[in-house]
């Protein structure tokens, strides 16, 4: 699979901090990439980057192959983190003026707006004052004309922070149905369940370098410690008995006689063996290994990244 | 070039479609007209008609002064006590009582009025003159046995006829009043535009700072773009501001002047005359053209003198030439800022030379070719407002031309600066910077 857009060995200095070093990252075609890390990390200078905001010092931005040109703007669609409307124009006349400064005509844009407007059930809003309306209400009107002109690729830095449950469920599907006609979508997060809902790929960036990347699937994979969760019904000395040396208890916790440990195997255990030393001694309801969340994995890598970088400190 | 032709519409009708505009676009004539017109019409209509009785205790006033249009002077034999008592009980027909007493001559100080309603500072001032010409034609008389005519008719009225000469070796007559006038109101104009469409490039900034939706418009054009859009949209709008107020205020002006007419041609001729001369003695030529038809026959003749094609021309490029070299420095202001109460540190470099002009301008004047009014006028920043106040009286024209060129290198260094801070700036949020981290915004590379 080609990539849409790929960033070699970024550098951006500022005066006094060096806000992005030597990041690399490449996101493929049609794919929905994770681009995460604390609060200034990072991120947002490099979006910032890819959206010819501002250049790099050092590296190259390659889209759909070619170094990044003015005129991919209009293949690219951005939803900042911070961002608003005029408050005293009109909702309709500004959304015009969004779409026309992305190149699109203004037949092109009127047709597509007064389309989506019905999509989304808006229709009645388009000669209301920006100001008249609720948050949610103009957070709808931004996302529109950030997926008006159809980018290739989409950059949404936080899309959900704002909505309601129920807006939060529409914009999370027009996301997915997006994916599927083929658009590539970059979405900057905190929010790690929905990384882990519609994300397929992430790169975690702390304190201005790439620390973490690949395939959701594959980073959990490869986070995981050994650990599974026992449910059984019987003795909790004999349980712990039955474990031995090999293997060590974690924490349990006893629901109406059923009680439910987590487990960590020693190197060269399987859960086959596990089992045949439980069997004997307390009836054994489900075997489930535990996977960690992509909010285990966050806290875990960014918390041990700022003790080596406390630690270099000192 | 298209995204900066949408920026430069958006910003144009956005203001142009504002209420304050439109309330503008009609009060604004309002009020120049009435600046015009109303001085004109309180002169016309504040009258002060006095009937005043004379007591004179020494004898020589009886029928000396001279009555004028709003002063009637009666000559009463009796005592200034019962001239006090009729005046005090208003059932005289006098409004005033004027006692001249008999030491009059040695003693000139010593005359008094007795009023119910002040006259005014110029009846005063008149009764005065005319008493004075009395007792100085008493005193000639008495030593030299000649009259105050004769003596007045030996007095020569000089007045001295303007000229300028040009670097052609023409020569032409010049007028001061009007010189001055059309100077001083158009540099006023400009001064007052360059304030009032700069600070709202610097709103239009600030606002898309504080409504974020900056960061969605820069990621569609380049900031520069959006800043020159910004400048060149607001520039639109105070020319239609402008051309508005012409029209409208002419449309006002002939209105009111058709009806009033006369009085109102009479009056501000009067009021074109003390601005030429302060000197009181009577010009010549005013005195040839005393009716109102002479007056207008006069005052074109005066226009004239003045290159009004060469007058608008400069009017229009140092209006232009000003406003965009301090509206981008105003768009800088604006976007180092997050808020409007923050721009007071950064404002104050740039109003102190603007303000510093028009105070200059007043001098210049006076003195439209001395070494204040050279310089004020090359010095980019204050040369939109002098050489305007300078260009009525007629320059040099390598003056102009330097000044032009100096305000153009100006404007181009200014909007490459304020381009610099603008697209950091507006991406910056939160601690107000210092002049000196302004500094390094212009020096670091995007």
């Amino acid at each position: 699979m080609s990539s849409i857009l790929k960033a070699d060995n970024i550098v951006k200095q500022y005066a006094s901090h060096r806000a992005l070093d030597d990041v690399s990252i490449e996101v493929p075609k049609g794919c929905i990439y994770g681009l995460l890390g604390p609060n200034g990390a990072g991120k947002t200078s490099l979006i910032r980057i890819i959206n010819q905001i501002t250049r790099p010092d050092e590296g190259q931005v390659l889209f759909n192959g070619s170094p990044l040109a003015p005129d991919d703007i209009s293949q690219i669609g951005y939803l900042p983190e911070e961002r608003g409307l005029y408050k005293k124009m009109e909702v309709g006349e500004q959304a015009m003026y969004l779409a026309q400064l992305k190149g699109m005509s203004k037949k092109e844009a009127k047709a597509k707006l007064s389309m989506w407007f019905k999509r989304f059930d808006i229709s009645p809003w388009w000669n209301k004052k920006v100001e008249e309306l609720s948050k949610g209400m103009a957070q709808k009107i931004q996302f529109i004309v950030t997926v008006l002109h159809e980018p290739k690729l989409l950059i949404l830095d936080e899309p959900f922070s704002g909505f309601d449950p129920i807006n939060t469920n529409i914009v999370k599907s027009e996301i997915f149905r997006l994916k599927e006609e083929g658009t590539s979508i970059i979405l900057s997060t905190h929010n790690m369940a929905s990384v882990e809902e519609i994300c397929d790929q992430i790169a975690l960036i702390n304190n201005s370098k790439k620390i973490l990347d690949g395939t959701v699937k594959q980073v959990k994979q490869d986070f995981k410690e050994g650990i599974f969760n026992v449910d059984f019904k019987g003795n909790m000395i004999s349980f712990t008995n039955a474990l031995g040396t090999a293997c060590e208890l974690l924490n349990s916790s006893d629901n109406d006689g059923r009680i439910s440990a987590k487990v960590k195997l020693a190197q060269n255990i399987g859960t086959n063996d596990l089992l045949k030393a439980l069997v004997n001694h307390v009836e054994v309801f489900g075997l489930q290994e535990v996977v960690p969340s992509m909010n285990d994995i966050f806290i875990k890598k960014v918390g041990e990244n700022s003790i080596i970088k406390e630690a270099n400190h000192e | 070039m298209n995204k900066i032709n949408l920026i430069i519409q958006r910003e144009y009708l956005t203001r142009v479609k504002k209420k304050s505009f439109i309330i503008m676009s009609f009060v604004g004539p309002l009020l120049f007209a009435a600046l015009m017109i109303v001085p004109a019409w309180l002169a016309v209509e504040d009258e002060d008609n006095q009937n005043i009785e004379v007591i004179d205790e020494t004898g020589i006033f009886i029928n000396q002064l001279n009555n004028n249009d709003e002063i009637n002077f009666n000559y009463e034999f009796r005592s200034l006590k019962d001239a006090q008592e009729d005046l005090f009980n208003k059932d005289g027909k006098y409004t005033a009582v004027l006692h001249i007493p008999k030491v009059v001559v040695t003693h000139p100080k010593t005359v008094q009025i007795f009023y119910h309603d002040k006259p005014k500072g110029s009846s005063i001032d008149y009764m005065e003159n005319q008493i004075a010409k009395v007792i100085e034609d008493k005193k000639l008389q008495d030593l030299y046995n000649l009259s105050y005519d004769q003596v007045s008719g030996l007095r020569p009225k000089v007045s001295i006829v303007a000229n300028k000469v040009d670097e052609t070796g023409n020569t032409q007559e010049k007028s001061d009043g009007l010189a001055k006038a059309l100077g001083l109101i158009l540099a006023f104009i400009i001064y007052f535009f360059i304030f009032l469409f700069g600070m709202q490039v610097m709103r239009g900034v600030i606002e898309e700072k504080t409504s974020r939706i900056i960061e969605v418009i820069i990621s569609s054009v380049k900031p520069f773009e959006l800043m020159m859009g910004k400048i060149v949209g607001v520039a639109l709008v105070a020319l239609t501001q402008v051309g508005l107020w012409v029209v409208l205020s002419s449309v006002i002006y002939t209105g009111v002047g058709s009806i009033f007419g006369d009085e109102l041609a009479a009056n501000q001729k009067n009021q074109i005359e003390q601005l030429e001369n302060s000197n009181p003695t009577i010009n010549a030529e005013v005195l040839a053209a005393t009716d109102t038809g002479g007056f207008v026959t006069e005052i074109k003749s005066k226009m004239e003198t003045i290159n009004f094609p060469l007058v608008i021309g400069c009017f229009i490029f140092f209006f232009l030439g000003g406003y965009l070299l301090y509206g981008s420095l105003f768009a800088a202001v604006g976007a180092a800022v997050d808020n409007e109460t923050d721009t007071q540190q950064f404002m104050l470099p740039i109003t102190i030379p603007l303000i510093l002009s028009i105070v200059v301008a007043q001098l210049v004047m006076d003195n439209p070719d001395g070494q204040l009014a050279f310089w004020g006028s090359l010095f980019p920043f204050t040369s939109p407002i002098i050489m305007m106040v300078r260009i009525p009286f007629g320059v040099d024209t390598w003056q102009v031309v330097l000044s032009m060129v100096l305000l153009i290198i100006t404007f181009i260094g200014s909007t490459w600066m304020a381009g610099k801070i603008y697209r950091i700036g507006i991406l910056m949020y939160g601690k107000k910077p210092s002049f000196k981290e302004i500094g390094k915004w212009i020096i670091t590379k995007t």
